[in-house]
C-alpha cells in the first residue's frame, strides 16, 4: 500500500465527453427549433442571455419499472403509520418523483433541461434564414465618425506633428551618430506627423411596421404568437442591418401607434378594420421612412375576420405597401388547436392570395399552434425564387 | 504538503495493522490523491480509461457541477483491481482522509472476499483501456457518429445480461469437449471437418445447448450478439466489450447495500482504534453520522447495510435463549458470523435472510405508493411485506426482468422479448424508446411482451411503426 500525487493535469477526458454531451444538446435543439422558437422562458427572457428549456430526446432509455405504479420502500422517523401521506405528486423539488427511488431507480422528469444561450440559438435560427430583397439602401454615417488618425508619416502639416514620436526620433538618431541617447538639435528628418484616413462608414436601415390586430377575437394565445414572431424577427434583422427601427401600430377599427409595451399587452375589444392600419404604416413612411433610405418591412397578424366592407380598401392599400416595401408579410393566426380550419366569411389570408397584384414581395402565413412560429419564420425569411 | 503525505503514510499504516487485526485482509491497494476533476471523472466513468461516450460527458457535468455549487461532493472512490486503487480528494481534511481510507479498506476486503466478484477480472483498468483503444480505432474507421449511434443502442440494454453466464457456459462447453473426446482423437482443424455438420446435441436437449442457442435467454446483450442477423464484426466485438465490462460491474450492482454497510461498519470500528485528538474526534463523529443517517423518505444503503451488520454481530454475539436452543447458538459468534455473511450473500438474500421484524421496526421501513395519482402514501408497515417488496425492488438489482423468448418469431427472424412480470410495470414510453434501439441492433422487426392492467400486451416495432395488442 501507498500513497501518491501525480500530475493529473493531462487529463481530459471527462472534458471531452462533456464535449460531446454538449453537442447532442446542439443537436436536439436543432431538432426541436419549432417548440424552442416559442418558448416562454426565451420570448419573456427580458434581457437574460441563457434561459433553460426542456429538451426531448436527451436522454438515457432503459427498460425500466414504471416509477408512479411501482410500490417503493421508504423510512421514516420513527412514528411512520399506515396512511401517512409522504409527498404530493408534482409538487417540484419534493418527494419520490424526483429521484429518491430505491436502488437507483430514476423516475420523475422525461425531459431535459438544457441550458442554452439565446444567441446560440439565434444563431441556429437563424441559420439558413435570408433577407429577401435585400436592398442596397444605404446612406453615410454621419460626419464626424469619418476621420480617424491611424497613421504616422514623415510630410504633414505642422499642426499634426506626432511631438512623442518627434522626441523619440531624434534621440534615436542621436544615438546612432553621437553613441549618447539624449535628446536635442532637433532636424528636419525627425519630424513626424499624424494623418487620418477618411472612413467611409455606410449605415444600413431596417424598418420594422409591427401591426396588429387588438379587436375582441384576439385573445391571449394569438398575442403570444405574434409576440414570439416579432421577438425573433427584430433580432434576425439586427443581424443584417446595423440600426432597426420598429414602430408598433394596434388596431381594431382604427389605429394608432403604441409602445411596445401596450403593443403585447393592451387588450381590447371590437372590430376590425384592416385598412386603417395600413393607412397609418403609410403615413407613417412617408413621414419617417424614406423609402430610397430605409428597407421597410410592414408585418401584420391578425385572426383575418376584417369588416366584409373594408376588404377593398385593405386589398388597395395593401398593394400600394407591397410597391414601397422589401417586404409585406401577413400572418393569420388560428385558434389555438384548431388545425386549418377556417372560417368562410372573409378571412383575409385567402383574398390576399387571390387579389394581390404582386404576390413576389407577400408572405402570407397560417398559424395554428405555438409549433407553427418556426415554419412561419422560414417562409417569411426563406428564399424567395421559387415562389 | 510532502509532510502531508507522511503522515497520511504514517496514519494509514496504522489503519492497515488495525484491520488485519481485525481479521480483514485486503488487497494490496495504492491509494491516490487527486483533485476534484479527476475524482469527477473516475466516478462518473466507473473505472478510469474507459471508452468514450456522451453519457459519461453528461454524467461528469452533472457531477461537476454539483461539486462547484457545493451540492454534494464525493469523498473516495474505489477501484476493484489487485491491486486495488482508492482515490482521496486533495481537499479533504486529514480526518476525512482516515475515514476514507479506512472506508476503503472495507471496501476492497469485501471484493475480495465476496463470493460475487470471485470471477471478477481484477485487471479490468487494462482491459477497459484495450477497449477504449479498439473504440476509438471503429470511430476512426467507420465515424464517430456511427459508433456513438451504435452505442446508443447497446447500452439501452446493457443491464440486460446474466451476472451467472460463466456457470452455464462452462456447463456447455463441457459437455461439447466431453462429446468430442469420445468420439474420436482431437486434431487441429477438427472445425474445419465439423463445418456444416449440424450438432445434434442442441437438438435433443435443449437445457445443455450451447449458450446463445439455448431460450429462454437472460443475457440480451449475449443473444443479440450472437445471432443478430445484421451486425457486422466490428458491432459485434463493441457488444462483446460492453458485455465484459458489465460482467465486471454487475456484482457491484449486486451487492450495493452490502458493500457499502460492510464499509461503514469497518470505517467505523477502525476509527475507534485509533487514538483521535479530540477535536478529530468531533470532526469524525459529525461525517461517520452523516454517512449512516437516514434519509427521510428513502433508503440510505450506507446506513441499512451498516446497521444490519450491526445487527448480525450483536445477535451472533447474545443469542436470544430461542436461538440457543433451536439453532444451537453458544454466542460469542458475531465476527465469525458477519464475515461468512460478506463472504456468501448478496443483497437480495442479505435482506431477505437478515432484516429482522426489529430491526424494520428500529428503522421504520415503510412500502409507499402512489394514490389515486395525487399522494404518496404508506401503504403497509408489517414488517414481512415491507421486507419482501425490498428484495423485489432489488431483484435483477433493480431492473426489470427481460428475456429473449424467440429469435425467429413468426419463422421470421423476428425477435421476441419477454418480461417477466412480477408485480411492477413497465414505463412504456421508455419500452417503446428501447424497442427501437433494439430494432437498431436487431435489424428485424422487434416485439416485448408484459403486462398492463393485469392484461398481457405485447409491442411491436417494425422499424418505423409502434403497434400493440
Amino acid at each position: 500500500m501507498s500513497i501518491q500525487r501525480n500530475d493529473w493535469s493531462l487529463q481530459r477526458k471527462g472534458i471531452i465527453d462533456q464535449e460531446r454531451h454538449k453537442e447532442r444538446v446542439k443537436d436536439a435543439i436543432r431538432k426541436n427549433l419549432g417548440s424552442i422558437v416559442s418558448n416562454e422562458a426565451i420570448i419573456l427572457s427580458d434581457g437574460k442571455r441563457t434561459v433553460k428549456v426542456p429538451i426531448r430526446s436527451l436522454d438515457e432509455y432503459k427498460f425500466r419499472f414504471d416509477h408512479h405504479k411501482r410500490k417503493h420502500v421508504g423510512q421514516g422517523d420513527g412514528k411512520t403509520k399506515v396512511g401517512d401521506v409522504i409527498a404530493r405528486e408534482n409538487q417540484p423539488g419534493q418527494g419520490p418523483g424526483k429521484g429518491n427511488g430505491p436502488a437507483g431507480q430514476e423516475g420523475g422528469a422525461e425531459y431535459y433541461e438544457a441550458e442554452v444561450n439565446i444567441d446560440e440559438i439565434a444563431a441556429l435560427i437563424f441559420e439558413d434564414l435570408h433577407l429577401p430583397f435585400l436592398e442596397e439602401k444605404a446612406k453615410q454615417a454621419v460626419p464626424d465618425k469619418t476621420t480617424r488618425f491611424n497613421e504616422i508619416r514623415r510630410t504633414g502639416v505642422m499642426a499634426n506633428l506626432a511631438k512623442r514620436r518627434m522626441i523619440l526620433e531624434n534621440i534615436r538618431r542621436n544615438a546612432r551618430e553621437s553613441r549618447r541617447a539624449r535628446f536635442g538639435a532637433v532636424k528636419k528628418e525627425d519630424l513626424r506627423f499624424r494623418t487620418w484616413e477618411e472612413d467611409q462608414r455606410f449605415e444600413s436601415n431596417a424598418a420594422v411596421i409591427a401591426m396588429m390586430d387588438v379587436s375582441g377575437s384576439m385573445g391571449e394565445f394569438k398575442k403570444y404568437i405574434a409576440r414570439s414572431f416579432y421577438f425573433w424577427m427584430v433580432r434576425f434583422l439586427r443581424t443584417k442591418y446595423d440600426n432597426v427601427e420598429i414602430v408598433f401600430i394596434s388596431h381594431h377599427t382604427e389605429a394608432r401607434e403604441v409602445t411596445e409595451e401596450q403593443f403585447f399587452t393592451q387588450g381590447e375589444s371590437g372590430g376590425t378594420v384592416v385598412s386603417s392600419a395600413y393607412q397609418l404604416a403609410l403615413n407613417l413612411i412617408k413621414e419617417r421612412f424614406n423609402p430610397p433610405d430605409w428597407n421597410i418591412y410592414p408585418f401584420h397578424f391578425s385572426d383575418g375576420d376584417n369588416y366584409y366592407s373594408d376588404n377593398e380598401e385593405a386589398m388597395r392599400l395593401a398593394d400600394e405597401l407591397i410597391t414601397t416595401c422589401n417586404l409585406f408579410g401577413y400572418g393569420e393566426i388560428g385558434e389555438e388547436g384548431t388545425s386549418s380550419y377556417r372560417r368562410s366569411s372573409g378571412a383575409l389570408l385567402s383574398i390576399f392570395k387571390d387579389r394581390l397584384k404582386r404576390k413576389d414581395r407577400f408572405v402570407g402565413v397560417r398559424i395554428d399552434d405555438k409549433e407553427d412560429v418556426y415554419p412561419a419564420l422560414r417562409q417569411f425569411f426563406g428564399k424567395k425564387e421559387e415562389m | 504538503m510532502d509532510r502531508e503525505i507522511k503522515e497520511l503514510e504514517k496514519a494509514l499504516e496504522q489503519i492497515w495493522d488495525i484491520a488485519l487485526k481485525f481479521g480483514l485482509d485486503p488487497f494490496p491497494t495504492r491509494f491516490e490523491i487527486v483533485p476534484a476533476t479527476v475524482m469527477y471523472e473516475v466516478g462518473s466513468y466507473a473505472l478510469p480509461g474507459r471508452y468514450s461516450h456522451w453519457t459519461f460527458g453528461k454524467a461528469y457535468h452533472r457531477m461537476k457541477m454539483m461539486y462547484d455549487f457545493g451540492l454534494s461532493k464525493i469523498y473516495e472512490v474505489v477501484i476493484n483491481t489487485n491491486p486495488s486503487y482508492g482515490f482521496l480528494l486533495e481537499t479533504n481534511s486529514p480526518l476525512q482522509n482516515k475515514l476514507v481510507m479506512a472506508h476503503v479498506l472495507g471496501h476492497v476486503d469485501f471484493f475480495k472476499h465476496n463470493a460475487y466478484f470471485s470471477r471478477t477480472n481484477r485487471r479490468m483498468v487494462d482491459s477497459v483501456s484495450t477497449h477504449a483503444g479498439r473504440m476509438a480505432e471503429y470511430e476512426f474507421r467507420y465515424g464517430r457518429k456511427t459508433v456513438e449511434e451504435f452505442l446508443d443502442a447497446v447500452l439501452s440494454i446493457e443491464e440486460h445480461i446474466d451476472p451467472n453466464f460463466f456457470i452455464k457456459h462452462e456447463r456447455a462447453r463441457g459437455r461439447e469437449d466431453k462429446d468430442r473426446q469420445a468420439s474420436k482423437k482431437e486434431g487441429r482443424y477438427d472445425d474445419l471437418w465439423l463445418m456444416g455438420e449440424k450438432e445434434d446435441v442442441a437438438v435433443d436437449d435443449k437445457s445443455e445447448a450451447p449458450r446463445g442457442e439455448r431460450l429462454p435467454e437472460k443475457d440480451i446483450l449475449y443473444y443479440v450478439m450472437r445471432n443478430s442477423p445484421k451486425l457486422g464484426d466490428w458491432q459485434r466485438d463493441v457488444i462483446a466489450m460492453i458485455h465484459e465490462e458489465m460482467e465486471y460491474f454487475v456484482p457491484q450492482m449486486q451487492t450495493k447495500t452490502m458493500n457499502e454497510g460492510w464499509a461503514s461498519f469497518w470505517h467505523a470500528r477502525i476509527m475507534r482504534e485509533l487514538d483521535l485528538p479530540d477535536p478529530e474526534l468531533i470532526e469524525f463523529a459529525d461525517l461517520h453520522s452523516g454517512v449512516v443517517s437516514p434519509h427521510k423518505g428513502q433508503l440510505n444503503p450506507y446506513y441499512l447495510g451498516y446497521k444490519i451488520f450491526e445487527d448480525i454481530e450483536r445477535r451472533w454475539d447474545n443469542p436470544t435463549e430461542e436461538d440457543r436452543r433451536k439453532f444451537e447458538r453458544g454466542g460469542g459468534q458475531g465476527r465469525e458470523k458477519i464475515f461468512e455473511v460478506r463472504e456468501l450473500e448478496n443483497d437480495v438474500s442479505f435482506l431477505r435472510n437478515y432484516l429482522t421484524e426489529d430491526l424494520c421496526e428500529e428503522l421504520d421501513l415503510y412500502v409507499f405508493e402512489l394514490v389515486d395519482e395525487e399522494e404518496w402514501k404508506v401503504t403497509e408497515k408489517r414488517w414481512e411485506r415491507v421486507r419482501d417488496q425490498l428484495v423485489a425492488n432489488m431483484t435483477n438489482f433493480g431492473f426489470p426482468y427481460i428475456m429473449v423468448a424467440d429469435g425467429d418469431y413468426n419463422g421470421n427472424r423476428e425477435l421476441y422479448l419477454k418480461h417477466a412480470y412480477e408485480g411492477s410495470e413497465l414505463d412504456n414510453g421508455y419500452a417503446r424508446k428501447v424497442l427501437e434501439y433494439v430494432y437498431v441492433l436487431w435489424g428485424r422487426p422487434v416485439h416485448l411482451e408484459t403486462i398492463v392492467d393485469d392484461e398481457t400486451v405485447v409491442m411491436h416495432y417494425d422499424g418505423e411503426d409502434h403497434n400493440e395488442d
